[in-house]
């Protein structure tokens, strides 16, 4: 256990934090979810990454990324976070998708997509959830019919986050008509502009809308955009839900910078704060500096040939809990100042507090209800019965 | 950077813990209790066989070197089986510190002993309220006023203090040690009493991470075996959430421990934070696992007669050794109020932060 950083990770670190300064948005970007110029200019930052071959370290040089390991990732995304670089418009793309073409698709496939999704140029949406199918994924009923060399989806898919926007979506379809359950499901990828199509915002809890509904009407995509094989959806979206919960999706960064502001807020307001407050204050730097250590482990592991299992379920839920935890310290701070929205004359930079805390409220839904992660962690981790 | 533990460290804490899954099960916990015995002798013979005692001891004077990264699964195995000799306390804490002094003429003898498994020593720290294995130490080592004693236990008039935990054996001290029993320990003795401190700490987190992890897995076991309503309790969602909400405490503990072990440096504020953050998240998980371990158990939860209550009390009797809840808190707040924070800093120490010119600004 060797637990400092060498000179080259020292030296990566620094060539991070010079782009980083010389080229993130001195003013904070409009948010993405609340209008197409905020959407745009994310855009825009995702080609500046992929210019300087930033947008995901991770990846194969022939994909525009420079193929370096999970530590340097993590080096990566600790420089992205201090230096408050935008939120990650194409993190569907980026995060999940990415990595399931990589193991799953074929050459071609990984060549008409990855490119494209790094540069920004394609920005993804996640299809997966139907009304009657959220937690219970396996339930879903939307069809894609094969008819020659094409499929042709038709169904009703919700909660995608950023589909107001995107180009593309990547959905889960009944290919089988005759099947059930998590048998006969095929991962298949459609342009969100095709004719037959039609993506229905939806209003989110802080007013904005980040998902929306995508309804299919008789949309014809070419069998080529079918991922892995007909019938294995289901397989193939199980490894996607792995990249989700387990490391990409939130890296550790974010809850470290939060919790440096946090203590921050607190020694501002700190003759207002009682003792609870403070203790809470404190915790959160630990939590945070707990989830960090975590991943670091893991992804020590993973650089030496291990693999992620039902630890992404552990990690989903402390992640989540952590950041409700945390916003709600913030707001206990902020007492009466709390309710202020961002457009608020008084609010301030605070405000940002009560956007964290709403958005914060998903956590423990998306990516996988933490009830159901804690069903994982129980029959897949202890070995409880089904 | 690299999180792993080598082979050699994972296969010499596989060692211990087969070792404890032939000799420390329940059984064997209830077999002593029922002997009364202050320990059970044909196990420590064994454990003193695996020449354990001089761990962390250096080389020169005697030891095998290692650091405590080395040790510290080890301890993670005591607590586990709820080991009731002091394996921990002997090796991983008062023997380095008695190292640290053995250039005094008195002092050295004792080491040897020691080393040899011949005899334990036990500590009287200031940050304990009483002495652990007293009545079965061969010598004393009492820390007060900056100055370090070593005494043969009769001397200071040992008085039993029975805890909850049927294995615990704690002692007050009825007389002061006598003002020649002082080792002429130098300027050394304040940091190697720190260092102490550090490592029983540490240690301590150590075994809550293992008798944490003992705790849910004897409720699973019980949960998958135990049938109502036609089918094993464990099958139900209610329960699989308690033991999962459990795990996931283990596992946000576990890795604070272990980075704990790998940067253990008295003199370091973001080190010392380190450990407390590890012996609060240990504690932590280990009440609530314990707890939890009592609540699926059910009404057989709260009898005698199941063994969870021998984790639950000693996770309880660990919880408050080596410093409690308020104590470790005010030394990480020590590191977050005074010094820069930041995902950068994870790994620092507070040279590497001075260095950035941030101290207190408390904003990366």
């Amino acid at each position: 256990m060797d637990l400092t950083y060498t000179p080259q990770e020292r030296a990566f670190r620094a060539e991070v934090r010079a782009w980083m300064e010389a080229n993130v948005p001195a003013a904070p970007l409009p948010s993405f979810d609340a209008s197409r110029a905020g959407f745009e200019a994310h855009r825009a930052w995702e080609r500046t990454l992929n210019a300087g071959r930033w947008g995901m370290v991770t990846w194969p040089q022939a994909y525009g990324g420079r193929g370096l390991d999970l530590v340097r990732w993590l080096i990566f995304e600790e420089e992205y976070w201090r230096a408050g670089a935008p939120l990650r418009v194409n993190q569907n793309g980026i995060f999940l998708l990415g990595p399931t073409l990589m193991e799953f698709g074929t050459e071609a496939q990984k060549a008409r997509f990855l490119p494209a999704m790094a540069s920004g140029a394609e920005i993804w949406a996640q299809a997966w959830s139907e009304p009657q199918a959220g937690s219970d994924l396996a339930a879903v009923r939307a069809a894609a019919r094969r008819d020659g060399a094409d499929y042709v989806l038709s169904g009703h898919k919700i909660w995608s986050s950023r589909a107001v926007f995107a180009d593309w979506a990547f959905g889960l379809f009944r290919s089988d008509p005759a099947s059930e359950r998590h048998r006969g499901l095929s991962l298949i990828l459609f342009p969100l502009d095709a004719p037959g199509v039609r993506v229905q915002p939806i209003a989110q809890i802080d007013g904005e809308t980040g998902f929306a509904e995508i309804l299919l009407e008789d949309v014809r995509v070419p069998a080529f955009n079918r991922l892995g094989g007909d019938g294995e959806g289901w397989r193939i979206c199980m490894a996607t839900a792995g990249f989700e919960r387990g490391l990409m999706l939130r890296s550790p960064a974010r809850y470290q910078v939060a919790a440096a502001r946090l203590v921050a807020l607190y020694r501002a307001n700190r003759e207002t704060c009682g003792p609870e407050t403070r203790a809470a204050v404190l915790q959160a730097v630990m939590d945070a500096d707990a989830y960090a250590l975590s991943i670091y482990a893991t992804a020590s592991r993973l650089d030496a040939g291990g693999a992620i299992g039902a630890e992404a379920s552990t990690n989903k839920i402390f992640w989540s809990e952590m950041d409700i935890a945390l916003h709600r310290t913030a707001l206990s701070i902020l007492g009466a100042r709390a309710e202020l929205v961002r457009d608020a004359p008084a609010a301030g930079a605070d405000a940002g507090w009560l956007d964290g805390y709403f958005f914060s409220l998903a956590g423990p839904i998306y990516a996988g209800s933490n009830e159901i992660q804690k069903n994982i962690i129980a029959e897949r981790m202890l070995g409880l019965p089904r | 950077m690299d999180f792993r533990f080598t082979e050699q460290q994972e296969m010499m804490a596989e060692t211990v813990r087969a070792l404890l899954a032939d000799l420390c099960q329940p059984a064997d916990l209830r077999r002593l209790m029922r002997a009364g015995a202050p320990r059970d002798t044909a196990r420590w013979a064994a454990i003193v066989e695996m020449g354990l005692a001089g761990a962390l001891v250096p080389e020169d004077s005697g030891g095998l070197g290692l650091a405590p990264v080395d040790f510290v699964l080890i301890a993670q195995a005591c607590g586990h089986a709820a080991l009731p000799e002091p394996l921990v306390e002997n090796a991983g804490v008062a023997l380095p510190l008695l190292a640290a002094v053995a250039d005094d003429a008195r002092a050295a003898p004792v080491l040897a002993r020691a080393l040899a498994g011949e005899i334990t020593v036990a500590l009287k720290h200031p940050a304990n309220p009483f002495v652990a294995d007293a009545d079965t130490a061969g010598a004393l080592l009492v820390l007060d006023d900056d100055r370090l004693h070593l005494v043969a236990p009769e001397a200071a008039a040992p008085l039993r203090q029975q805890s909850a935990d049927p294995f615990r054996r704690l002692f007050s001290l009825g007389r002061p040690p006598a003002p020649d029993t002082a080792l002429t320990a130098g300027r050394g003795l304040r940091a190697a009493a720190d260092a102490a401190f550090e490592r029983g700490a540490l240690f301590a987190a150590a075994q809550l991470l293992g008798i944490a992890q003992r705790a849910v897995d004897l409720a699973v076991g019980y949960a998958g075996e135990r049938t109502q309503f036609g089918r094993p309790i464990g099958a139900n969602q209610a329960v699989k959430h308690l033991l999962s909400t459990a795990q996931v405490k283990i596992a946000f503990a576990r890795p604070v421990v272990h980075a704990a072990a790998a940067r253990l440096d008295p003199s370091d504020v973001v080190s010392r934070a380190r450990v407390s953050h590890a012996k609060l998240a240990a504690a932590d998980a280990a009440d609530l696992a314990c707890r939890t371990a009592v609540q699926v158990h059910g009404a057989m939860g709260y009898s005698w007669e199941v063994d969870v209550h021998f984790f639950l009390k000693r996770a309880l009797a660990l919880a408050g050794w080596w410093g409690d809840a308020h104590v470790h808190r005010a030394r990480v707040a020590e590191r977050v109020f005074g010094h820069p924070l930041g995902a950068e800093h994870t790994f620092a120490d507070a040279a590497a932060m001075a260095g950035t010119g941030a101290a207190g600004s408390g904003r990366p």
